[in-house]
């Protein structure tokens, strides 16, 4: 004899009750409506914030009726804090809506192969390009990149493996400098080494500004990832007789890897858009230029500041196409910084 | 230092004080000869603190080469202090001190001027919890010591095959030497673990719980692995498991603390700490009376 039984959920929502919620969705809605319409209240917050309050307060009502006062106020916290969640998210996606909206008008192919050497604000759309900015932005970053995070990784190191005297002082000022308004690096770089030093703008400019900016993230994030590693394998590496830095780097740092790789992402995720030390140090530029070390450099940042300052309606749409593009540059390290995260450092 | 048939005669005017000088000369005497290398481990008057915590007391011990000798006691009584500090571990923990003296072949490890990485060599270590290199394949994880220590081997093939061979382990994963350690199962994992203390010839293996987060299938093959390493290296292996001592000990101490420093109470031969044991304390500890 067999005994047959399918699976089912006792404890799921019946039909009833999502009829309920969508029905007290609706009823906060139309509630909020009529209350705008009626009131002097205006615009989207004013509906936005009603809504909140009149589905809390009809939720709560609810459970109050059906199931007491303790009911009640968890219906209430329930529906703030849910509610709390979805309006974090409205602003981002408002965001990507308008630059969308606005920038996809402005995107062209010929936008990738050419810069703004040939072409002045006024220019139709199609002609001129922002290979210059890419470049540049490019360049930058892989310059920073150079510098910061081999001293960002040694940073962590120094923080999780040696973890010496200096170490409480160290990580204090590496969590202050992450705070740092990118402006002081700009000013920074700026009175210390470029009036005094080379008297020029260059790409290696703007990228040691954003060095300075890129470390904090880096070393915090490695520190972070190498306190995961469990001290189990220090300690093997060790009564395996290894010294201290054949462990850390046959084993440690391996076993660290995609978190690394994620600390790195994130670094380059803060600083691609930073735009304040870029304007005081690179001298912008409308022609691609190779050389880091001479010459002022174009990039993203500078490129959408410059055609909005133009004004002109075919500037203002170069603007919101560079926006599109550094918004998808960024997006795309995040999804891979994601991506290697959650490949999880393995026990 | 006495462990070999031949000094037996020293070993009756030896003026260690403890009564394994008697079992290790019937040790000595029971065995042939083995393949085991160097003279053997002694320590004297070991002493441990963490901080201000005075954890241990004078221990004196002897291990007798190619014996394996069992720890025993309840928690917290210093085993696994004891035995990390004869690998020199015990220093990694913040605040951790130590006094007396450990012989390695008559050499003291904590001797100014000894380069402790050729200790740890000559010590190896099997952990509690099983812990492969999660980068690193199951062949590199056997051959991670010699690249730790940067020691050179003529045939690499051969020193994988034969430390997973001694662990117990080769059958098992002679087909997927590239695969990961983590895909292993508990047990794989800690024979894993062993033949990667394997591969760097240690004369010395200590064990540290090694099958306290194992099934007793696997517990029962990591026994028979101790038994098959004790013919060609000296076993120390800490055990919550009184019938694990039973089975895998040539000689067993028992540990305790009364509230303060752990001591060493009483070391014999596994079959008399188990049958006569010497000190009341012992006898209620292995029939079960408490802990």
């Amino acid at each position: 004899m067999t005994i047959t039984a399918a699976p089912t959920k006792p404890w799921a929502k019946s039909p009833r009750d999502r009829i309920r919620d969508v029905a007290f969705t609706i009823l906060a809605i139309a509630f909020s409506y009529a209350f705008v319409g009626v009131t002097a209240m205006k615009g989207k917050l004013a509906y936005a914030a009603i809504v909140v309050i009149a589905y809390a307060v009809i939720t709560g009502v609810f459970a109050f009726v059906t199931r007491g006062a303790p009911a009640a106020k968890d219906a209430v916290i329930k529906s703030v804090v849910a509610i709390g969640a979805i309006l974090t998210v409205l602003p981002i996606a408002s965001i990507i809506f308008t630059v969308l909206k606005n920038g996809l008008p402005g995107i062209h192919l010929s936008m990738f192969t050419t810069d703004m050497s040939m072409a002045t604000p006024t220019d139709p759309i199609a002609t001129g390009g922002l290979l210059h900015a890419i470049t540049g932005t490019l360049t930058m970053v892989v310059l920073a990149l150079i510098m910061s995070v081999p001293i960002g990784i040694l940073t962590a190191l120094y923080l999780t493996e040696i973890n010496g005297k200096f170490a409480g002082p160290i990580r204090f000022l590496v969590q202050a400098m992450s705070g740092v308004p990118s402006i002081v690096a700009g000013l920074f770089i700026l009175s210390a080494i470029l009036y005094p030093i080379t008297k020029a703008y260059s790409g290696l400019m703007g990228s040691l500004a954003l060095t300075i900016l890129m470390i904090p993230t880096i070393a915090r994030t490695s520190e972070e990832v190498l306190r995961l590693i469990p001290n189990d394998l220090r300690e093997a590496g060790t009564a395996l007789g290894g010294t201290q830095w054949r462990t850390v780097a046959m084993i440690v740092l391996p076993a660290a890897r995609s978190g690394l790789m994620t600390a790195v992402i994130l670094g380059i995720a803060r600083i691609a858009g930073e735009t304040a030390p870029i304007l005081l140090l690179t001298g912008g530029g409308d022609k691609v230029n190779p050389n880091a070390f001479n010459g002022p450099m174009g990039s993203l940042p500078y490129y959408i500041w410059k055609s909005f300052n133009a004004g002109s309606p075919e500037a203002l749409t170069r603007a919101w196409a560079g926006l599109l593009v550094l918004m998808f540059l960024v997006l795309i390290l995040f999804v891979l910084a994601r991506a290697l995260s959650t490949r999880k450092v393995s026990k | 230092m006495i462990q070999t048939p031949e000094s037996e005669k020293d070993m009756s005017t030896s003026a260690q004080p403890s009564s394994l000088a008697s079992v290790a000369s019937a040790k000595a005497a029971r065995t042939q000869p083995t393949q085991a290398t160097g003279t053997g481990l002694e320590t004297r008057g070991i002493h441990a603190w963490f901080g201000k915590n005075h954890v241990l007391a004078d221990v004196n011990l002897e291990f007798a080469a190619g014996s394996v000798t069992a720890l025993i006691g309840p928690s917290g009584c210093g085993k696994s202090t004891f035995i990390r500090t004869i690998n020199r571990m015990h220093e990694f923990i913040p605040g951790a001190a130590m006094a007396g003296e450990v012989l390695l072949d008559g050499k003291d490890v904590y001797a100014p001027g000894v380069d402790v990485t050729k200790i740890r060599l000559q010590i190896g270590m099997v952990f509690q919890k099983p812990n492969p290199f999660p980068s690193m394949t199951i062949g590199e994880n056997v051959l991670s010591g010699l690249k730790l220590a940067q020691l050179k081997v003529e045939n690499k093939d051969e020193l994988l095959e034969s430390c997973l061979v001694r662990a117990g382990l080769w059958n098992e994963v002679k087909d997927r030497l590239g695969a990961h350690g983590g895909s292993l199962s508990g047990g794989q994992q800690q024979r894993l673990c062993i033949a990667r203390a394997l591969a760097v010839r240690p004369q010395v293996l200590l064990m540290d719980e090694p099958c306290s987060a194992l099934d007793p299938g696997s517990t029962l093959r990591i026994e028979e692995t101790i038994r098959e390493l004790s013919d060609s290296m000296t076993i120390v292996i800490v055990t919550h498991n009184m019938q694990q001592a039973a089975r895998v000990s040539d000689y067993t101490a028992f540990f305790l603390s009364d509230g303060g420093p752990g001591e060493m109470i009483e070391v014999a031969r596994t079959s008399e700490i188990f049958s006569q044991p010497k000190d009341q304390r012992t006898e209620n500890y292995v029939t079960g009376r408490f802990g």
